[in-house]
């Protein structure tokens, strides 16, 4: 059965479920029954999804989006537009947000904190947000190109960036897009450079960055503003290095082999931890972000401030020095004598 | 795999003799190898071997290489129409190489250089574990030595088989080459037909110099990608190096039999010297 026709069946048993908790003359005991076997069923659903299926619902048309993160997790966000030299690219966007924090958490870093970026009379940390942004309904989408980034919008993300390390405000990036985008005006002015210069750059920033996949990591155009100290991934993400439909037509040489694909590539979040490209799996709601969305923004706020907190009370080398040695420790190969 | 990278297969109906691609002149294989594979009529750039170009490339055809014992596993254990142990196996057979890049050391009239060669007929030049691994060491020796760093690139992208494990060593290898900015070391990249994907958006754009060899295809996406994105013909000449000569993105566009003279040039004006 299709993915997507499982959840229009969970919805409408769902809707049933309530329908019949409304009535009065029904045993309240017999409905509890029902509904405890119901969830059960869709655990069980959810927790055997296959990587296709994972990918599917990472690009759900209803998941949360990255300016959905921005409304709900920051306050007073700023947005800073374009790359100053030949266009504004609406795919990725760029700025800076007030994260508030609990006086826990604030006590913690008063004293420790070794960036300029924390207001102890308000209780809010000043970071840099930089996003790939999908769209959701059909117009957005088109303003976003689908999420896929040009050129100007990685340079965009790499002048706000260089902006947060002068200011000393850690950055925050949020994959989602479908990869780089494949065009003629994309290539005339170097996309390779455009994301190249990201991954060099990236590496020296002088300020902790944390990545978070929240939907589709695709490829190199993901990795473009991914470059971090520490990577997460919502539970039902996904980070590939090729898409499974394409991986399925130039391997496998044929158009519906995506499953096998989706498989073989190892681009869930656990199979990323397994492999020890990930740091954390953030978990989702049952059924996916979608479905109880103040319960993922709750998670993702947690697992943030928990990095965040460790991060800014390094010294800036040493930041950087870990995100060096991060990256050169990937790699799987043998030395033979 | 990168069918459409490939340049069509020489209409080769003599062990001896070979029809150019452009002119459609018929040439003596022999005369091709000794003008480096290209044509003596219409200077058309012919696919070279590794070892040719080494060979034509350093001082007395002499150079030592470096990271022969690093090899690649296959951490998925991924299968798709044959196993990628089986496509390892293969490409080592066929190209008596064991590995998609070579590093090496020597010199080019007098300069010492670490060089690095993809061969794109092990696996299209895809980069995997080894292959970003083998940068890295080659550049992290050029920034101790603060020796010149050289990357002849020709490679469809990234190595699918190994999945995430291969998109990060475009970070990898990326994050490397800002150490050459430390040892205030150059980076000359020479881009060769094709160089695409995760490799053009990594090691090959980040050439202190970049060089093309004439009619190389380089770019981010493939040309058959774009054209059924934006439901459009590419123009003539899209993603050749002198249109990307032409839009600002590359320095030179160099004749094969000038590279070692052309290469000299810029080493001598922007290495270390104290
Ligand atoms: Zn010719």
């Amino acid at each position: 059965m299709n993915f997507y026709d499982i959840e229009k069946k969970i919805d409408k048993i769902e809707e049933k479920l309530k329908i019949l908790k409304e009535r009065e003359d029904i045993d309240k005991e017999k409905i509890k029954l029902i509904e405890e076997k119901f969830k059960r069923k869709i655990e069980k659903f959810y927790s055997s999804l296959t990587p296709y299926q994972k990918v599917l619902l990472a690009r759900h048309p209803n998941r949360p989006k990255f300016l959905d993160y921005v409304n709900a997790l920051f306050k007073d966000f700023v947005e800073l537009k374009g790359d100053r030299f030949s266009g504004d690219c609406q795919a990725i966007v760029c700025g800076f947000g007030k994260l508030y924090i609990e006086k826990e958490i604030l006590d913690f870093l008063k004293d420790k904190i070794k960036y300029p970026c924390l207001n102890k009379e308000k209780g809010y940390l000043q970071v840099c947000l930089i996003g790939q942004e999908r769209g959701k309904t059909t117009k957005e989408k088109i303003k976003r190109n689908f999420g896929m980034p040009n050129p100007q919008g990685y340079r965009k993300a790499l002048r706000v960036m260089k902006l947060a390390e002068k200011l000393g405000k850690p950055i925050l990036t949020f994959i989602d897009t479908p990869g780089a985008f494949p065009g003629i005006e994309a290539e005339k002015h170097s996309q390779s450079e455009a994301i190249a210069r990201n991954l060099y750059e990236m590496a020296k920033l002088k300020v902790p960055i944390i990545a978070l996949v929240i939907g589709e990591g695709g490829s190199g155009g993901a990795l473009g503003i991914g470059v971090a100290n520490v990577i997460l991934m919502l539970e039902n993400s996904v980070y590939s290095v090729i898409s499974p439909e394409g991986c399925s037509a130039i391997l496998f040489k044929s158009q519906d082999k995506v499953e096998e694909a989706a498989k073989a590539l190892k681009l869930t979040a656990q199979d990323l931890y397994n492999l020890g490209i990930i740091d954390e799996i953030i978990k989702e709601p049952l059924g996916g972000a979608h479905r109880h969305k103040e319960e993922l923004f709750k998670n993702v706020k947690e697992v943030l401030i928990k990095y965040l907190k460790n991060l800014l009370i390094m010294e800036p080398e040493e930041v950087k020095k870990l995100r060096y040695k991060k990256y050169r420790n990937i790699g799987k190969f043998e030395e033979i004598s | 795999m990168f069918s459409f990278l490939r340049r069509k297969k020489e209409e080769v109906n003599s062990p001896l003799w070979l029809k150019c691609e452009k002119c459609k002149s018929l040439l003596f294989k022999g005369e091709l190898e000794k003008n480096m594979w290209v044509c003596p009529k219409c200077s058309y750039h012919f696919k070279i071997s590794v070892k040719e170009r080494l060979y034509h490339l350093f001082d007395n055809h002499e150079y030592e290489l470096l990271d022969e014992n690093l090899v690649s596993v296959d951490p998925l254990n991924f299968v798709d129409t044959k196993p990628y142990k089986q496509r390892l196996e293969e490409a080592k057979k066929k190209t008596s190489f064991n590995e998609a890049i070579i590093n090496a050391v020597g010199y080019i009239n007098g300069n010492k250089v670490y060089l690095s060669c993809f061969n794109f007929d092990f696996m299209g030049g895809s980069m995997g574990s080894v292959v970003g691994e083998k940068l890295t060491r080659n550049i992290e020796r050029a920034a101790k030595d603060k020796i010149p760093f050289i990357c002849i690139c020709a490679s469809g992208g990234a190595r699918m088989q190994e999945g995430m494990l291969s998109l990060m060593q475009m970070a990898k290898v990326s994050a490397a080459l800002t150490k050459l900015e430390d040892a205030q070391t150059p980076y000359i990249a020479v881009l060769t037909h094709p160089t695409m994907g995760g490799v053009s958006a990594s090691i090959a754009f980040l050439g202190d110099v970049i060089l093309a060899e004439p009619g190389a295809l380089i770019g981010f996406a493939g040309p058959r990608v774009i054209e059924q994105t934006i439901r459009q013909k590419l123009p003539e000449g899209f993603q050749t190096a002198e249109f990307l000569l032409k839009h600002g993105l590359i320095d030179e566009v160099v004749d094969r039999r000038h590279l070692k003279e052309t290469l000299t040039k810029y080493i001598e004006n922007l290495k270390y010297s104290l």
